[in-house]
């Protein structure tokens, strides 16, 4: 066990670790604690672009790349314009029940507790390290389209189906509550009897 | 080296653990889809520790993560859209607010 430790503290990839998983973590929990929405979305960035480090020291290139560019990119942006289009209050008013709270956080810490022994009591094995990172897009491309590849069309079809049913879910009222669009055009409608008349006087004139 | 996954595992623990907080305590529905948003995060931090300190080291791994940030994607996408119109129909974007259900 004490050379186990010597191990840790000496490599330099355990103290890069240490690093990203401290800005991880602080960052999750600034998201929790912060009490406006954009500032939670912002440090939960900062959450998702550490993974991407902490993906990037376990050879995974290919998905640290795809972390920044979907989740710090895309779902950042995403959330943000959700909350844009949102209204939002006083986030913690202190309206949430105490108690309610109080046991979440009670249920959480349980869950970290089981977690944790868990981790702790397991007896992992060492395996034979594999190089992972050389030509890590092109291994991950063969797999994608040899061994995976059903999985992988379905996924396309899934994220196809998933962005119509989002488009129509968030058109949806638009064409229902067309109380709307008649009150947009109904302007426009009577503005456009004004333009004669007015070329009318200028006519006149 | 084994040490290295038991650290790995316990701060995708600790991400999740947190997610999961934020989860049964936020209000705003944008930061509880974030939470779990978080969570998924944490999902794909072991499996990407467990394609490269597992038994058999390979990069299934790292496929099945992209499965799942693919998936992570489109729900997030479905959620928003459902937020919005949600939002449109009873102008609050709460959640403690959203309890047709609730007799």
């Amino acid at each position: 066990m004490p050379d186990l430790d010597l191990d840790l503290i000496l490599n330099g990839q355990t103290i890069a670790y240490f690093m990203l998983a401290i800005c991880a973590i602080v960052g999750a929990i600034l998201m929790i604690s912060f009490t406006k929405v954009v500032h939670m979305v912002v440090s939960l960035a900062l959450v998702f672009l550490s993974l991407a480090g902490i993906y990037l020291l376990l050879e995974a290139e290919f998905v640290a790349f795809v972390q920044v560019l979907v989740y710090a990119g895309a779902i950042s942006i995403l959330m943000i314009f959700g909350i844009m289009m949102t209204r939002h209050d006083r986030q913690e008013e202190h309206m949430v029940k105490r108690a309610r709270s109080f046991a979440a956080l009670i249920g959480c810490g349980a869950l970290f507790a089981v977690l944790f022994l868990a981790i702790r009591g397991t007896a992992f094995i060492d395996p034979e390290a594999q190089p992972l990172a050389e030509n890590n897009t092109l291994r991950i491309g063969e797999l994608l389209f040899t061994e995976h590849v059903i999985p992988f069309e379905l996924l396309s079809v899934l994220l196809t189906v998933a962005f119509i049913g989002a488009i129509v879910l968030a058109k949806s009222d638009h064409e229902e509550g067309s109380s709307s669009l008649p009150k947009e055009e109904t302007p426009v409608a009577k503005s456009a009897p004004l333009v004669p008349d007015r070329k009318g006087e200028e006519e006149f004139q | 080296m084994s040490s290295m996954l038991a650290s790995f595992l316990t701060l995708a623990a600790i991400l999740f653990t947190i997610g999961c907080y934020g989860v049964l305590t936020k209000r705003s529905a944008v930061i509880v889809l974030l939470s779990i948003e978080l969570m998924l995060n944490a999902v794909n931090l072991n499996l990407i520790a467990f394609s490269k300190y597992g038994i058999i080291p390979s990069l299934k791994g790292q496929v099945f993560s992209l499965f799942t940030i693919a998936v992570a994607a489109a729900e997030a996408a479905v959620g928003v859209a459902i937020l919005i119109a949600l939002y449109r129909k009873r102008g609050t974007a709460n959640v403690d607010e959203y309890h047709e259900l609730q007799s």
